[in-house]
């Protein structure tokens, strides 16, 4: 049994007369050697490291990082203030992304999903829209497993990671993976799960990797969260049955060839856009400074 | 190609904040710990390209520390590391060196405790997944993917034959075997990857075979 592509996950799907969730579980169980079970169970134990990473990240205020200060704590507080627009569910999911991806910076522990730097857009979109719908603890499971194969028909097909792919490959495969959660989460269909998957995908075409100082954290925790948001954006659009017009497949495989053609300077080495500004650089002269003393 | 894990993709569980900086050199640190047996009291640490360029802001420094000391890559100890360094009496010191031809992310850990001392070269080559290219001096290439036995011994006629054959009694499939010298008759190296994890009486076993200096292993990441 092996997961290549969106197509082939969803074909298994039918001949099996299974759901999204259990045909990967019962992929991971086999390829693992173990049980759906332990499968399940291991993944309940990402549900807590993944909630626990929202609940530190919203009490870090910044001790461990180096240019950010402390932005899930920041946002915390705008809201207890009523500075901010938007419903509970706009609120938390940018809560709850950028606390992920300030406690990952912060040498906190986290989920990488699928890779660090873009560990908040899953546990912002998923556990924003949970708090919504008041989706169980097996439900959020379910969720997870839908998820992960979203995950791994892109990392079969594709780059996961900004060195290779750009940021497009981090955010924007964590935006499709988070939009297939949601649309779980929502009662969609497999094949709704992958529109959506798509419809977020092609908001990240094309987004480059370009990191101040080579640290995660400038554009990169906040970027968690506008990738969280596009993903819940993306769900909506696949529910109201707008087509993603473009097959999930073929938006990886998209991704890959624009990740080909990117240039280093914008792949994870801080050489170009963001890093290369000219607060870029001075940003990075003077930590370099700091740290050499 | 190897089918890919979900727990790779929902995962791993690591302190941030990078996969590649930090989990992976924590999982290097790991393996010098393993490889040496013993609690480390002093490593000279050299770090390589992405490695020095960007350790301060990954903390790769601390990571390979944490790894040193034992911890696991989602231990919530990591960040204290340095302190807990202290208190263990462990001596470390930090380089920036050109180790050739070889990954961005590759350091260079020589470690020592209890009297033995052990080098170790090994790369981050992404996802918190490492390959180690280089144990005291003799190329290998090991990712962790399995468990390894990892022997010293003299190199003379039979020595391999009765590793590989204890290692069979104890039902233990090798999956890779890379064996390795300087000079005929000299000290070698065997590095056998497994299926299954050894057990330590198997170690033992290893260890009573004559011409075995030294028995170790390293569990799979």
């Amino acid at each position: 049994m092996d997961i290549t592509s969106a197509s082939q996950l969803l074909d298994l799907v039918k001949e099996r007369k299974q759901s999204l969730s259990q045909v990967v579980a019962e992929y991971e169980a086999f390829r693992s050697n173990t049980s759906c079970e332990a499968v399940r169970e291991q993944m309940r134990e990402t549900l807590k490291v993944m909630r626990a990473s929202v609940e530190n990240g919203i009490l870090d205020k910044g001790e461990r990082t180096h240019i950010i200060t402390g932005y899930g704590h920041l946002f915390k507080e705008a809201i207890a203030e009523n500075r901010v627009l938007g419903c509970s569910l706009l609120k938390n999911v940018v809560l709850y992304a950028l606390a992920v991806g300030q406690h990952n910076a912060g040498l906190g522990r986290i989920v990488a999903c699928p890779t660090a730097g873009a560990c908040g857009v899953v546990p912002g979109a998923m556990l924003a829209v949970a708090d919504e719908l008041d989706s169980s603890e097996e439900e959020l499971i379910e969720a997870l497993l839908v998820m992960g194969g979203v995950g791994i028909v892109s990392a079969a097909q594709g780059p996961i990671s900004g060195a290779e792919g750009g940021c497009q490959s981090e955010c924007g495969v964590a935006s499709s993976m988070a939009a297939g959660a949601v649309v779980y989460l929502m009662g969609g269909s497999g094949e709704q799960v992958f529109a959506a998957a798509s419809l977020a995908l092609q908001s990240h075409l094309g987004l480059v990797c370009d990191p101040l100082a080579s640290l995660v954290e400038v554009p990169c925790v906040t970027r968690n969260s506008t990738s969280a948001t596009t993903a819940i954006v993306a769900a909506n659009m696949a529910m109201a049955g707008i087509p993603a017009v473009i097959p999930y497949d073929e938006c990886v495989v998209a991704m890959k060839q624009i990740g080909k053609s990117m240039p280093e300077s914008l792949c994870e080495t801080s050489k170009g856009g963001l890093a290369a500004s000219p607060t870029g650089r001075k940003i990075y002269d003077e930590l370099r400074q700091k740290h050499s003393q | 190609m190897a089918r890919i894990g979900l727990f790779d993709i929902v995962g791993p569980i690591m302190v941030g904040p990078s996969s590649s900086h930090t989990a992976g050199a924590v999982r290097l640190g790991l393996a010098a710990r393993r490889v040496l047996g013993k609690e480390v009291e002093k490593a000279k640490i050299t770090l390589h390209g992405s490695f020095a360029a960007t350790y301060w802001g990954h903390r790769t420094d601390v990571a390979l520390i944490a790894g040193l000391l034992g911890m696991p890559m989602d231990d919530e100890r990591i960040p204290h590391a340095l302190e807990e360094a202290k208190e263990a009496g462990l001596e470390y010191t930090f380089e920036f060196g050109d180790l050739g031809d070889v990954h961005p992310n590759s350091v260079r850990i020589q470690v020592e405790g209890s009297g033995d001392k052990m080098e170790l070269a090994g790369a981050s080559v992404g996802g918190g997944r490492i390959n180690i290219f280089q144990v005291n001096g003799f190329e290998v290439g090991v990712d962790g993917t399995y468990t390894t036995l990892l022997t010293r011994h003299r190199d003379e006629p039979g020595v391999i034959a009765e590793i590989t054959k204890v290692l069979a009694i104890h039902g233990i499939n090798i999956a890779f075997l890379n064996v390795s010298r300087k000079t005929r008759g000299s000290e070698a190296l065997l590095l056998a990857e497994t299926d299954d994890d050894i057990p330590e009486l198997a170690l033992q076993h290893v260890l009573r075979i004559p011409g075995v200096l030294v028995v170790r292993t390293l569990p799979r990441f």
